[in-house]
């Protein structure tokens, strides 16, 4: 009977390490996952960051001819264009793409006054890839931060912040724009 | 967002287990009807039962999606169709962090409306009609193909489906069921008062229990899908604004979807809870056979959203609104400040109902993969699919044009 007993009392325990072992895998494999994610709406960030420097060269030679008086205007862009490209670091880079935005807007402002490049057909599909990824790079962004936001809930909480604290899985940080004249940009209509 | 998922999955396993039980018990009573007191009778309709069931969900689970889109006569588009709609799709898939991009489907009907269907993100498709991409601006396409973008989210497209198979399969049943009653007491009453004079009482108040509940089943398996499917709309447009961040989007977009008076040709009964409005105008009452809330309120909850566009506020809105219980379910509310943005697309309203008929029209005509010729004298000719030749005479100018096929 005490033999019985002590089995039993064993297997029961055994099961209990087992259990626990299968959850903290899970929880560990869940957090990876999440980590994953948070890097990969990061990345996308960037792919749509750099959609928009590979489509600057087209749509200044397609505007170009129509706007003979606005030099100025497209030499700011391309100026802003090669210091986003050049730029190290996150905050250079914050800062530069925020300037880039804003020449952009600039430029879009004075579209409105040249009736004829509006009515060109390569210019209005050019405009719609542009207002597309001014789009989706506002998208990545706001998708990264839903993104962090899951996952800094999930390391604070029981009971994956156990596993999380065990294995160093840190907060992220939010994308915040820095640049204060980026927020205060006035919204055009493309 | 995630918590609503876990939510809806719940909710949805629930209701499932509920409609399965109906479909149990009903073949459970039907196989005893017409087992005529053979006591493993029960078990073996239940068993034929599972078997309908099984059978229509294997198929639904492989091909629902393309039977669906082939249902509404839903043609697979590519990006230089119409450029805009497949950006604004990139751009939700992109808030929402799925992996795949939609795949994306125009239906060629004037009726303006959407719909999402598939088994699971990677598996998505997103069908718009025409109509709508004639009618709306940029942002108000956004909000309707982040509506179907929540849709997919909160995995209701799979919902869609195994509901209507389970009420499917009921209905299917029942149908058979009632129809041989009907017949076989047309063919065999006089066998019945001859035969049976002892174990008649009890098998005649087991007919019509069993026909009592076939008539009944499919009724309550309906009410159930119905009033969840309902409330998974209000989710849907709380989801949207949630992704785009301007509530007027989606407001827009519902306004005009209500404002449009045509029927839709290519819906049906079975499909018309996939899409974003009732695809059948007139019925204007909510009753419990409403397959959507009224748009008016929906419009209504979402013009009320002033302070932020999470789906707290969405809930607060809808609170106020309506004054009825929660629709958002508490644990889904996480708090958070989510600033609505400002509106950028220009409106569409200057442009005429003639013009927009046009727009359908030549819509329509690419996406049947008609080509398009622009003559020298500015008139665009449009040369259907099957046309032969490889020139064409211009009716104005009489000059003549090559044809070039894609």
């Amino acid at each position: 009977m005490a033999m019985g007993g002590l089995l039993i009392g064993l297997l029961v325990i055994v099961g209990l390490i087992v259990v626990a072992a299968i959850m903290i895998v899970g929880i560990y494999n869940a957090l990876v996952g999440l980590r994953n994610q948070v890097d990969n709406a990061w990345s996308q960030i960037d792919v749509q960051l750099k959609r928009r420097h590979d489509l600057i060269p087209n749509l200044v030679e397609t505007a170009k001819g129509y706007m003979q008086h606005e030099r100025g205007t497209f030499e700011a862009i391309t100026e802003a264009r090669s210091r986003a490209m050049g730029a190290n670091g996150a905050a250079e880079a914050g800062k530069a793409e925020g300037a880039l935005t804003e020449a952009l807007s600039k430029f879009m402002l004075v579209v409105e006054n040249y009736p004829e490049l509006k009515a060109n057909q390569n210019f209005l599909s050019l405009q719609e890839t542009l207002t597309s990824t001014e789009n989706k790079i506002s998208f990545a962004r706001q998708g990264y931060n839903d993104q962090v936001l899951f996952y800094n809930n999930k390391i604070q909480m029981f009971p994956s912040n156990i596993i999380a604290g065990m294995f160093q899985f840190t907060k992220r940080d939010f994308f915040e724009i820095e640049n204060e004249a980026e927020r205060e940009v006035p919204k055009v209509s493309f | 967002m995630w918590e609503l998922i876990k939510i809806n999955k719940r909710n949805s396993v629930l209701l499932l287990g509920a409609m399965g039980s109906v479909l149990l018990i009903l073949g459970f009573v039907l196989g005893t009807v017409f087992g005529r007191g053979n006591p493993q009778a029960g078990w073996i309709g239940m068993l034929i039962a599972t078997g309908v069931w099984l059978f229509m969900m294997l198929i639904s689970l492989s091909s629902g999606d393309q039977i669906m889109l082939a249902a509404s006569k839903a043609v697979p588009v590519t990006h230089d169709v119409h450029p805009v709609l497949f950006n604004v799709v990139e751009e939700m898939k992109i808030a929402a962090n799925l992996p795949k991009i939609p795949k994306i489907y125009i239906i060629n009907d004037p009726a303006p409306n959407a719909f999402a269907t598939g088994r699971n993100p990677e598996t998505a498709s997103i069908a718009v009609t025409a109509g709508l991409l004639a009618k709306l601006n940029r942002d108000e396409l956004q909000g309707v193909v982040a509506h179907e973008m929540s849709h997919i989210i909160n995995r209701d497209i799979l919902f869609v489906t195994l509901a209507g198979v389970m009420l499917g399969s009921i209905v299917l049943i029942s149908e058979i069921f009632l129809r041989s009653m009907f017949y076989s007491s047309l063919g065999s009453r006089r066998r019945y008062s001859s035969d049976r004079s002892g174990g008649g009482q009890a098998q005649i108040v087991m007919i019509v229990v069993a026909i009592l509940f076939a008539i009944l089943a499919p009724i309550f398996a309906q009410l159930l899908y119905f009033a969840l499917s309902r409330k998974r709309e209000y989710l849907a447009d709380a989801g949207a604004v949630r992704l785009t961040r301007y509530p007027e989007g989606l407001a827009g977009s519902l306004e005009k979807i209500a404002g449009s008076t045509i029927n839709m040709e290519s819906a049906n009964k079975v499909t018309a809870p996939m899409y974003i409005a009732n695809p059948f105008r007139g019925k204007k009452a909510v009753n419990l056979y409403s397959t959507h809330p009224p748009i008016e309120e929906r419009i209504r909850i979402l013009r009320n959203m002033t302070h932020g566009a999470a789906f707290v506020n969405y809930e607060k809105s809808y609170e106020e609104v309506t004054h009825r219980s929660p629709v958002v379910p508490a644990s889904a509310l996480m708090p958070e400040e989510v600033a609505i943005r400002e509106g950028t697309a220009e409106s569409k309203s200057t442009q005429t109902a003639k013009k927009q008929a046009r727009q359908v029209g030549d819509l329509m005509r690419k996406v049947s993969q008609f080509a398009f010729v622009t003559c020298a004298c500015g008139l665009t000719m449009k040369i259907p699919p099957n046309y032969k030749g490889d020139k064409v005479q211009c009716p104005r100018c009489k000059k003549v044009s090559a044809v070039t096929k894609k």
